[in-house]
């Protein structure tokens, strides 16, 4: 529609009878005055749509953008002029990153909950991942409709709870003799009194900083396994069963029809969620350690504390007075820059190895 | 055609009805452990004699949360933040999510990194409750011209800037790219407007991804804690700047087993006695309160459950 036409450029010079190009600044100027044109064509032709991304947007930048601008305040210096806003101090240059890695009143704490944000993580991979995936080959067995159906809402059931009901529950269910924690009654009268376990579940394990991390897992199986589940369910009754018939004339056994045909034909499926979930590694759930954590109202941590801190928790501890503030904002932007750069290495080595990627 | 089963197979589903008979069982006994706590009566529920069943049945416990008003002011709250935000959520993912599936809207690429960097990055739970303070002060000079935040109702604070997703818009996105083109000019032939084109095509072709991210939606708007406790305050007093009346039933759950009982210290029935009369204990309120909170979503859960599968595949991954 505005397409150049190779005439734009030709002057014809009636006396001598021959073209000559318009000099470069001319055509670049008609190039550019088209290219205008054609986007102000475009957006009042299209000026709904536009209009359409507008909300969007703005909720977008204003609590998207807008938060990571505060960010500016790593750079500054709140501790000698300590503001609500840590936008407003002064250029403070890399001092709040150096201060985190190495003053050691800051230092200590960082690097604990640094370490166990990835331990957390990676024990969330470790039996986050495959789990879904066994509890999806488990009800492809089922042939029973109703018995699966019962089976999949009891399963799903938990996703749907809220943070406070999943850590009131487990602190009861887990929690110490003098909260008649049911879980570690029953320890207590398995392996004895004297046991190591025992005496950790007197105080209530979830209280205990040893058997702490495995409690989150459990809880974090128990509430996500279900629900992920369903992704690779999906994948696997999409298998069409004249494969299976095939296989069976070949003489293929129930272990080499898994072997063959089902882990072959949701591996596309698995590899996706494998980058999806290490996209999302270091974001450990941090409302639920928060509660997990914090005794009552007050800031103040409790025993599990030790391998339950995780960056976020340290960062909004730390927080609290206006004076650290840079200083937890520098340490909790670099756990999310390593989360990004775990998301985009993820991205291209799936991209590179198998043709799969997300973005 | 019947066919021996070999001993492997046999052996294989015999372990997958077992373990997934005990996982069910696991995913469901908490709520079961939860109802017999609060039909419990005090002396078992402080004996630790609950189980699962209720021990020596008795509703007491249920009757002082059904006639707690502050429980039902934060209940009232949170159907309040669910119903409105959810459609606010909606709102403005749908129609961002029908310009993005486009193919003729200029800068697609850049739209949708401006969307997905949001899942990359995040600022950080410091710098995201710095923002919500400033932009919960441009709301207060705005409506109620004063710079303190805690002077408006900070339930529109929660309603519009929190609950974002953007994994949701782009399931929205892929659903509403997977509707065919030849229906969309049918509709533009006979002379529908761009919204029209979106009401009466695109919504009724992918219902089952609306719903599903509805349900999302919903759902994370229904079990928010954490940003309402922050931005809110745990205060219980005005002038800690808390606002308690806006605290949504979550918030108030969790206060509610602050107050009574010492988290860190063990915990000891006799100094922490709640009510005087000594008929129901702090186990059988809290899990009543759990109950009554967790009922309006076992009530709408079966009737979406239908469409999960479909939604998160149809909208899931993209290759």
């Amino acid at each position: 529609m505005f397409k150049l036409k190779c005439d734009d450029f030709l002057t014809y010079d009636e006396e001598s009878g021959t073209y000559s190009v318009a000099p470069d600044q001319q055509v670049r100027d008609e190039v550019e005055k088209t290219r205008w044109k054609e986007i102000a064509f475009k957006l009042l032709t299209d000026w709904r749509l536009y209009l359409m991304l507008v909300p969007m947007l703005f909720v977008y930048i204003f609590w998207r953008y807008m938060p990571m601008y505060e960010l500016i305040g790593v750079f500054k210096d709140s501790v000698t002029s300590p503001t609500s806003s840590a936008a407003d101090g002064n250029w403070y240059g890399f001092k709040n990153f150096i201060d985190v890695f190495t003053y050691s009143s800051y230092s200590e704490d960082f690097w604990m909950a640094f370490r166990n944000t990835f331990i957390l993580a990676f024990y969330g991979l470790l039996f986050g991942f495959p789990f879904p995936i066994i509890l999806a080959l488990f009800f492809n067995e089922i042939r029973s409709n109703i018995v699966r159906s019962i089976a999949q809402v009891c399963v799903y059931l938990p996703k749907f709870m809220s943070i406070v009901v999943i850590t009131t529950l487990a602190i009861s269910l887990f929690g110490g003799k003098s909260e008649n924690g049911v879980i570690s009654q029953l320890l207590i009268s398995i392996c004895g009194d004297d046991s190591s376990i025992a005496q950790a579940a007197t105080n209530g394990l979830v209280y205990s900083a040893r058997y702490f991390r495995a409690i989150y897992i459990v809880t974090d199986l128990w509430e996500h396994a279900g629900y992920d589940s369903i992704v690779f369910f999906a994948a696997i009754i999409a298998v069409s069963p004249t494969s299976y018939e095939a296989a069976q004339i070949d003489g293929a056994g129930k272990m080499q029809q898994m072997r063959y045909i089902v882990i072959p034909s949701i591996l596309s499926t698995v590899v996706i969620m494998l980058i999806m979930k290490i996209g999302s590694l270091l974001n450990v759930s941090y409302e639920k350690i928060f509660l997990f954590v914090n005794a009552g109202n007050s800031n103040t941590y409790q025993a599990n504390s030790e391998s339950a801190l995780v960056v976020s928790i340290w960062a909004n501890g730390l927080s609290n007075s206006n004076n650290t503030l840079s200083v937890s904002m520098a340490g909790e932007m670099t756990n999310n820059l390593i989360g990004m750069l775990l998301v985009i290495g993820s991205n291209i080595i799936s991209r590179k190895a198998t043709d799969v990627s997300l973005y | 055609m019947k066919r021996k089963m070999e001993v492997s197979e046999l052996i294989f589903k015999i372990v997958a009805y077992f373990f997934l008979i005990v996982f069910a069982l696991m995913c469901v006994y908490p709520f079961l452990y939860a109802i017999g706590s609060a039909f419990s009566s005090q002396a078992a529920n402080e004996a630790g004699d609950v189980i699962l069943w209720p021990v020596e049945p008795q509703t007491a416990a249920f009757v002082y949360v059904m006639t707690n008003a502050q429980f039902w002011i934060a209940y009232a709250n949170t159907l309040f933040t669910t119903i409105i935000g959810t459609a606010w959520s909606l709102f403005y993912s749908i129609l961002g999510a029908y310009a993005l599936s486009k193919k003729r809207i200029m800068g697609r690429h850049g739209w949708n990194f401006f969307l997905v960097f949001t899942m990359w990055f995040n600022a950080g739970v410091v710098a995201t409750y710095l923002n919500y303070q400033a932009t919960g002060e441009v709301f207060a000079t705005l409506f109620a011209g004063s710079t303190n935040m805690f002077e408006i109702d900070l339930k529109w604070l929660v309603v519009i800037a929190m609950g974002m997703n953007a994994t949701n818009i782009i399931l929205l996105r892929n659903a509403f790219e997977g509707v065919p083109a030849e229906i969309e000019e049918a509709a533009r032939i006979d002379g529908a407007t761009e919204m029209q084109v979106l009401t009466k095509v695109y919504l009724p072709m992918s219902k089952a991804t609306i719903a599903t991210v509805a349900l999302f939606f919903g759902i994370s708007r229904w079990n928010g804690y954490f940003w309402a406790q922050k931005v809110m305050g745990t205060s219980t007093s005005l002038d800690g700047g808390g606002q308690p009346y806006s605290w949504p039933v979550q918030v108030y759950i969790r206060d509610f087993i602050n107050k009574y009982t010492s988290l860190v210290t063990t915990y000891d029935p006799d100094t922490n006695k709640i009510f005087d009369d000594e008929v129901v204990s702090r186990n059988g309120v809290v899990y009543s309160m759990v109950i009554c909170s967790v009922i309006p979503i076992l009530i709408i859960y079966p009737f979406i459950q239908k469409y999960f599968a479909k939604g998160v595949n149809m909208g899931g991954v993209k290759e």
